[in-house]
């Protein structure tokens, strides 16, 4: 198990080795530069000299590399000019919105997909598994800012129910604007669930033919009792994985859902980073999803090891 | 993968093209692969006719419904459906919205169909020569794969598509660029066992270099992974050029694409312009649903082939 966990520990350091190397690389090849950005298009080439030289631009990209890892080791995420405030301090704002959203739409998405899947597998090839699987495909299928759009058009324009917009100010005014969260989650969590509830669905069916479930039957243990002391429990190990693999699906689902209602998350951040090319945000905010990512997925491989001893004995 | 040995009749019309007989015999079964999943799945065919229908529409549809799609016409802005034989309207410049729609599908589905090929070309042989060449290649190159696939596609392509200013073309690569990942690791994992079997040890031994094995032998070998992903792939790249469309970064005005569309729409929500917000969504969602149910319905019949051996 300590062998397991040392390996992905050390894949998942070599790989964000390489995600701070490819942001930075994306970065360098930004058309436009900061200095131009910052003192106008009038601004004369001596200017321009002089911020690039005052801002560490006019030098090799290897050295600015370096300088980047160096005050990133001393948790500098780097400075935004163009907000005039520092990328991490900018990034702490923003994430608990975007944390708020994703853990209530995971929330929501587990709650409805496993009680969902599991019925669809039980129930499997009947009217109710069709008709939830062709739901859930077109959900799959869709735009996730359309399916926002359709959420504002029906419960805001047409019904005036809920608010288009999603809760402004900070995380601790939240509470107080609930009626605003229902739309964004209820977007996000939509999406999740259609992928949550197909996987569910396959785990179940493929635990239902197991051998230890014709085992607890011939036992003469109930129908309910075989579904969930046994193949509830089995089922649910996958998801862990899923947990983990689905993380950009999220986070790319949250940039969305973030712009169409306007929730001033990091999604937002980066949308808007990217529309002003200011650089410092955009690699602060994907190097903060792209380590989001890697150590999800290192978790949920340590959990997924730790619930399934088959995977760590042979995985070692 | 018994196919390489056993004797399985070559398909006709590839017998004569094809130099080898291993080729030929796998080009048949993939090509049987398809057959037999439109023939036992109902919904896999009314799927792949849909994708057929939106594609044929979308570019012969133009011939048969004349609209002008590059000059503005403020006096027919913003049309109601039905008014003036515009069919469905028109949007807040005048453009006929049918019009724009089948102009839009041109480049959504040319995007989605290109990417896709691309990615699925580039990833295949991405990870079929990782995995074929294992210890520190593979290491390396699959590094770099975990390390692009770490970053959310999404993020990746908002910085890619502010660094090149799009156009269709670029939007091909730039989708193609975030969407090779995942067929270069299902194509490496399947290399990974193909690459001990008996037949590639036997064009070894003949002398076969391994630019041969890896193209001829074992790619071949994959094929069916390979289109289970390819259709997938179209799917996602359809939906992620809307999402590109929708966030101000797709084909830039007159031409446009299913996104930029519905991008456009959301101003008029208000209005009440449905015509401005459904039509293009529900083509994107419908046709990323046809390709998805043709991708689920080969990869069930690949699973069942695999099984069988």
């Amino acid at each position: 198990m300590i062998r397991y966990v040392g390996r992905r520990l050390l894949q998942s350091v070599v790989v964000l080795a390489g995600v701070t190397i490819t942001v930075f690389v994306l970065t360098a090849l930004l058309p436009g530069s900061t200095a131009r950005a910052i003192l106008g298009p009038k601004a004369t080439p001596i200017a321009i000299a002089a911020f690039n030289h005052a801002h560490g631009l006019d030098r090799p990209l290897p050295v600015q590399y370096a300088v980047y890892v160096w005050q990133l080791a001393h948790g500098d995420l780097g400075f935004s000019y163009l907000l005039n405030e520092s990328v991490g301090q900018l990034i702490g704002e923003r994430l608990p919105k975007t944390l708020v959203l994703l853990t209530l739409a995971y929330a929501v998405a587990l709650l409805v997909a496993v009680p969902i899947g599991m019925m669809q597998a039980v129930r499997r090839n009947r009217v109710e598994d069709y008709g939830i699987t062709a739901v859930a495909f077109l959900l799959y299928s869709m735009p996730a800012f359309w399916l926002g759009l359709i959420l504002i058009i029906v419960f805001s324009a047409d019904l005036s129910i809920l608010p288009p917009e999603g809760p402004q100010g900070g995380v601790d005014t939240y509470l107080g604007q609930l009626p605003a969260l229902v739309l964004p989650v209820l977007s996000l969590s939509l999406i999740t669930i259609a992928l949550f509830s197909r996987y569910m669905r396959s785990s179940v069916i493929d635990n239902l033919v197991q051998d230890y479930v014709r085992t607890a039957r011939a036992k003469g243990a109930s129908e309910s009792w075989v579904l969930y002391r046994h193949v509830l429990r089995n089922s649910l190990i996958p998801l862990i994985t899923l947990l983990g693999l689905s993380l950009p699906v999220i986070f790319s689902g949250a940039l969305i859902t973030e712009a169409v209602f306007n929730l001033p998350g990091m999604g937002l951040l980066f949308w808007d980073a990217a529309r002003r090319r200011d650089y410092p945000v955009l690699l602060g905010v994907t190097l903060v999803v792209a380590v989001a990512t890697v150590i999800g997925n290192l978790l949920a491989d340590i959990l997924y090891a730790t619930a399934d001893p088959r995977v760590r004995l042979t995985g070692s | 993968m018994s196919e390489a040995t056993t004797p399985s009749p070559p398909v006709a019309g590839l017998a004569g093209t094809l130099p080898e007989g291993g080729e030929i015999i796998i080009t048949g079964s993939a090509l049987r692969m398809i057959a037999d999943t439109f023939r036992e799945n109902r919904m896999a065919v009314i799927a792949l006719g849909y994708v057929v229908l939106v594609i044929l529409v979308c570019f012969l549809g133009p011939l048969l419904y004349h609209t002008d799609q590059v000059h503005t016409n403020i006096a027919e802005a913003s049309l109601a459906p039905g008014t003036d034989g515009h069919v469905l309207g028109t949007d807040d410049d005048g453009y006929d919205m049918l019009g724009r729609l089948l102009l839009g599908g041109q480049a959504s589905l040319e995007v989605g169909l290109a990417a896709a090929l691309i990615a699925v070309v580039f990833g295949a042989l991405w990870g079929a020569v990782a995995g074929y060449a294992g210890g520190v290649v593979d290491a390396v190159m699959m590094r770099v794969v975990d390390t692009l696939l770490a970053i959310p596609a999404l993020f990746a392509l908002l910085v890619l598509a502010a660094i090149f200013t799009p156009s269709i073309p670029m939007l091909i690569v730039v989708v193609a660029l975030v969407a090779w990942l995942v067929p270069a690791r299902l194509v490496r994992g399947e290399t990974l066992s193909l690459r001990t079997r008996e037949y590639v040890e036997a064009v070894r031994v003949m002398g076969g270099g391994s630019t041969r094995i890896v193209l001829r032998h074992i790619i071949p070998n994959t094929i069916g992974t390979i289109m289970v992903n390819a259709t997938f792939q179209v799917a996602d790249a359809i939906l992620l050029v809307a999402v590109l469309g929708f966030l101000g970064l797709g084909v830039p005005p007159p031409a446009t694409d299913w996104g930029s569309l519905l991008s456009r729409g959301t101003n008029y929500i208000y209005a009440g312009d449905w015509w401005l917000i459904y039509p293009a969504g529900i083509a994107i969602a419908t046709t990323v649903a046809a390709f998805n149910l043709v991708g689920d319905a080969l990869r069930d019949s690949l699973e069942v082939r695999l099984q069988r051996r």
